[in-house]
């Protein structure tokens, strides 16, 4: 396999042929923020948090997906990155509920984002939340767009295909087909999109009673699990 | 305790995969479940039972004290117990009653009066205990579980080829293979987390699958190939491909010289199955089936993989053997990404095979009649344990009726939604003297018990089970037992002592265990293969045995260098019907298999959020045949045999082929074993769930909505 070498915020690392950037800098141990990017997926280079300064380079690039060259020359943290990834939160912030998020929170502080920067009056993702299975509820505002559900759902894991991504531009968001309540999609209540999600969009429904504080009685009711007679 | 912060993580209580689950909640409240990423077994992916099918844990019908009927039973008297039937008992008088019946029967009719079921869900630890209790210190080998209904033949079959009986490779190795015949199983179904990289490794890599199976099951869908061959010809169907294989001069000539024995005698008996014999009997056509054995002959790696479509025949040894001797032609064991692999069904069948819950293998498939081997147990426990073989499952189903067996001991099972032809097996319970079950929930088999012994699940104890691949994973314990409820091992050992006391042989077995860590160093003492196997080094390591020694590895694939047994051994083979076909009064083929929501026969899963995504037992039946009842989707229909009948949904789908028809067996209220034959196959003692002929007429909403699980009517 042929080796290539490229210089990361001034350390020189030698890789193989078809490394991203975000592997061959973790080789080297720096910590390149991540939203969308999950090992286990296809990087689908979408919240762009990851973007680096790449020398002769006009635009930022996404480190997740993008292969490391040949001498080429990267910035991990320089202003400009700071400065792109400080924005891209702040408007994550702006039309998106992230109380469910720590990470990207976290990012958020780290970064110096203010998440009230653009103010009360703009415009936010309000989409009712669906409770209309037995397993898990989906909540999209809180909802980022990052497709990983998508990806689990379809060609990354499952190949059920039960969801995708309906509408355009700020609409856009993630639906069955035909917004038809999930028991009469393709679903097969994996879960493997409820794990990857991370925002708590998609939350197993346990875990949202419980956080809400119901006890062992009222769980045993919510869940209908008291309801099945015995035969 | 649970908590938040921090996972504890377990084993997968469901199917034979064994995926690693880790448990988030608080104190005894379960939230959620995640997998690990890096988990070799689930590589981050769940099914939906893994997911969220726990939450029986916690189901109100829960057992939580023990159980006692009012109305004490007798033989030929016994009657299928109500919620009311039953008084709370303590523990001591619980145990009392048990150990003094048992005594009585032993005393009275001699220890092979008793028998008992092990269970393939409960820990190997469990399965260990309780065949001890029985061969110890009853003194009888009538000792079986539910592998006996499942791949019983597959294990004979590679007993008698090979000299071992379990799958060969690792289900992930599916990675390295180029072609994977994939038979008998519902792979996406019932094996998900197996699909999932079968999927993965067929649309991303190079892997051709050949999917042979009467039903277009999920996985045709990814196959190269589907061989729809009728259901019990599959003698014929991977006859005719070692035919060609031979014919074609495609079979591996060194390794048959090398490492196998009696090829010539084999390859007579081959030359009557031409592939146009096969189609005339299969309904394959006879390019399908030479284009399978081309594929399968000339791969570099060649797998394959099975599950309970092959073994559950009259013929069911058979059809393993004739998959074992394409694996023998070609030469395609012993490497990664090969290998003969028959998925095993429960989350612990093949610990609990492994355990010794077997009627002629102590633990670890040390034969029962083997002098020395007798010699060795009786060192450990004290006293000679029984000699010879004892009874199968279905043989001691029979011999509660003629009286054989007069004492009963369930550990978690329901033979009375999984035997065939249920109303017998349901008449034959009644004449038992005594019948103790020991489970999380009253099943249809508790029902008729004497006694219940409620036990903790699988999420309140500690203990291993053993996945399809070998490999032994820790279940760790999440929370205490809900109510009084104790570990199974915990359970048989307190019984242990007191029956002991009682038959007048007091301390001879050790029973002091205080931890299943301390029966598994016991069983790995006595059996080779676990030697190497610590609870210290499962903490850290996915051992798969055999692990002779504390610094071996573990053994991912099999037969590198040799079989168990020398060499591999061909078997000729010839056609064999199935003991029932359809015919003009009963017209259609039933099959019975798994829905992916349920579980068997629906103790946990009925009782679990899971029943809603699946709540209503059903027929599948083909669109061509639709008109013949007549019905359409959703129609309420009466499906009969000459043994039973039952009501339910008609599912008219293509997923069926014309003149077969699916019936899952979890729901009790239309219990497919109700249909199904008691037929067995005669070496392996397996019943023929997947064939035999039933009858579908039209039924009225009413007898569908007042469908009773069986015996229910009676009271």
């Amino acid at each position: 396999m042929t080796e290539i070498t490229l210089t990361i915020d001034d350390q020189s690392i030698t890789v193989s042929q078809g490394t991203t950037i975000l592997r061959a800098a973790q080789q080297l141990g720096y910590a390149i923020p991540t939203i969308c990017y999950h090992s286990h997926f296809t990087a689908p280079s979408l919240c762009r948090i990851c973007v680096v300064e790449v020398e002769k380079s006009r635009v930022l690039v996404q480190a997740c997906s993008r292969a490391a060259e040949n001498g080429m020359v990267v910035r991990t943290n320089s202003p400009r990155v700071q400065l792109a990834r400080k924005l891209i939160l702040e408007m994550l912030h702006s039309a998106v509920d992230l109380s469910a998020a720590p990470e990207i929170r976290a990012y958020a502080s780290q970064y110096g984002a203010d998440p009230d920067r653009y103010g009360e009056n703009i415009e936010r993702r309000e989409i009712p939340l669906y409770d209309d299975n037995p397993f898990y509820l989906r909540e999209y505002s809180k909802c980022i767009m990052c497709w990983r559900c998508i990806q689990a759902c379809g060609e990354d894991v499952q190949w059920t295909f039960a969801i995708h991504r309906a509408d355009r531009s700020f609409e856009t968001h993630v639906a069955t087909f035909e917004h038809v309540p999930i028991p009469e999609s393709t679903c097969v209540y994996c879960g493997n999109c409820v794990q990857a999600c991370p925002t708590g969009a998609l939350m197993p429904k346990r875990a949202a009673w419980m956080e809400q504080g119901l006890d062992l009685k009222q769980l045993a009711r919510v869940s209908n699990l008291d309801r099945r007679e015995q035969r | 305790m649970l908590s938040q912060a921090k996972a504890v993580t377990t084993t997968c209580p469901f199917c034979g995969v064994g995926c690693r689950l880790e448990f988030y909640g608080k104190g005894n409240q379960i939230s959620h479940v995640t997998t690990p990423y890096d988990d070799p077994v689930s590589r981050g992916n769940l099914c939906v039972k893994g997911r969220y099918g726990w939450d029986f844990v916690y189901h109100p019908d829960r057992v939580i004290t023990p159980l006692i009927r009012k109305t004490p039973q007798s033989p030929r008297r016994r009657t299928r117990a109500k919620r009311e039937d039953w008084r709370e008992a303590s523990w001591d008088e619980a145990l009392e009653l048990v150990t003094h019946r048992f005594a009585g029967v032993i005393e009275k009719y001699g220890p092979d009066a008793t028998a008992v079921f092990c269970c393939a869900k409960a820990t190997n630890e469990d399965n260990y205990a309780l065949q001890k209790l029985f061969r110890a210190v009853i003194g009888t080998n009538n000792i079986d579980h539910c592998t006996r209904l499942c791949h019983a033949s597959s294990v004979v079959a590679l007993q008698m080829a090979v000299g071992t009986s379990a799958m060969s490779n690792t289900a992930s190795e599916i990675y390295d293979c180029d072609v994977a015949i994939v038979t008998g199983s519902n792979t996406a179904e019932s094996h998900p987390i197996i699909a999932l990289q079968f999927k993965d490794a067929i649309k991303h890599r190079s892997t051709q699958l050949i999917v042979a199976d009467p039903r277009r099951v999920e996985m045709v869908n990814y196959a190269a190939l589907w061989l729809q061959q009728r259901p019990g010809t599959d003698v014929p169907l991977f006859s005719a491909m070692a035919n060609v294989i031979i014919q074609e001069n495609l079979y591996n000539k060194k390794f048959v010289a090398d490492r196998t024995e009696n090829f010539e005698t084999f390859a007579k008996a081959m030359e009557d199955f031409t592939p146009e014999m096969a189609e005339r009997i299969t309904g394959v056509p006879a390019e399908k089936i030479i284009r399978a054995a081309r594929m399968y002959a000339t791969a570099k790696n060649g797998a394959i993989y099975w599950a309970l479509g092959i073994p559950e025949h009259t013929h069911g040894t058979e059809n393993a053997l004739s998959l074992v001797h394409l694996a023998l032609l070609t030469g395609h064991v012993g490497r990664s990404g090969t290998g003969l692999n028959p998925l095993r069904g429960q989350n612990n069948v093949q610990g609990a095979s492994d355990a010794g819950a077997m009627p002629w293998h102590y633990p670890g498939y040390q034969p029962s009649d083997d002098p020395k081997v007798v010699e060795k147990f009786r060192a450990r426990w004290g006293r000679t344990p029984p000699v010879g073989r004892g009874l199968t499952t279905t043989e001691i189903a029979n011999a509660w009726g003629t009286g054989g067996v007069k004492a009963q001991y369930v550990m978690g099972e329901n033979p009375l939604m999984s035997e065939p032809n249920l109303r017998h097996a349901h008449h034959a319970i009644e004449h038992l003297e005594f019948l103790v079950c020991q489970d999380i929930f009253i099943n249809e088999t508790g029902r008729y018990a004497d006694v219940i012994l409620p036990s903790a699940s699988f999420a309140e104890k500690d203990g291993t089970f053993t996945n399809t691949d070998r490999r032994v994973q820790r279940v760790h314990k999440l929370f205490e037992p809900i109510g009084q409820a104790r570990a199974d091992w915990e359970i048989v050992s307190q019984i242990a002592v007191r029956l002991e006391k009682k038959l007048g042989h007091e301390n001879t077995a050790y029973w002091g265990y205080e931890h299943p860590s301390e029966i598994w160093d016991e069983m790995r003492q006595l059996v080779p293969a676990f030697a190497g196997i610590t609870y210290e080094r499962l903490e850290t390591e996915r051992l798969q045995w055999p692990v002779p020694s504390i610094d071996h590895p573990g053994t991912p694939f099999l037969f590198a260098e040799t079989f168990p047994r020398g060499r591999g051994k061909f078997f000729p083979l010839v056609y064999q019907k199935s003991a029932e076909e359809p015919d003009a009064e009963y017209p259609f083929a039933l099959t019975t298999g798994r829905v992916l929501y349920h579980w068997h026969g629906g103790t946990l899963t009925r009782h679990s959020n899971l029943d809603f995504a699946a709540p209503e037992a059903f027929v599948e039946i083909n669109p061509a045949d639709a008109p013949r009842v007549p019905c359409e989707y959703g129609s309420p229909v009466r499906v009969s045999s000459r043994r039973g009948s039952v009501v339910l949904r008609a599912h008219v789908t293509e997923k069926a082929a014309p003149g077969i028809v699916f019936v899952p067996f979890h729901y009790a209220e239309a219990a497919a074993n109700t249909l199904t034959i008691d037929a067995v196959d005669p070496q392996a003692k397996i019943p023929e769930y997947k064939v035999c002929a039933v009858k579908i007429e039209p039924a009225t909403l009413q007898e569908l909505l007042d469908a009773e699980p069986l015996g229910a009517q009676i009271n």
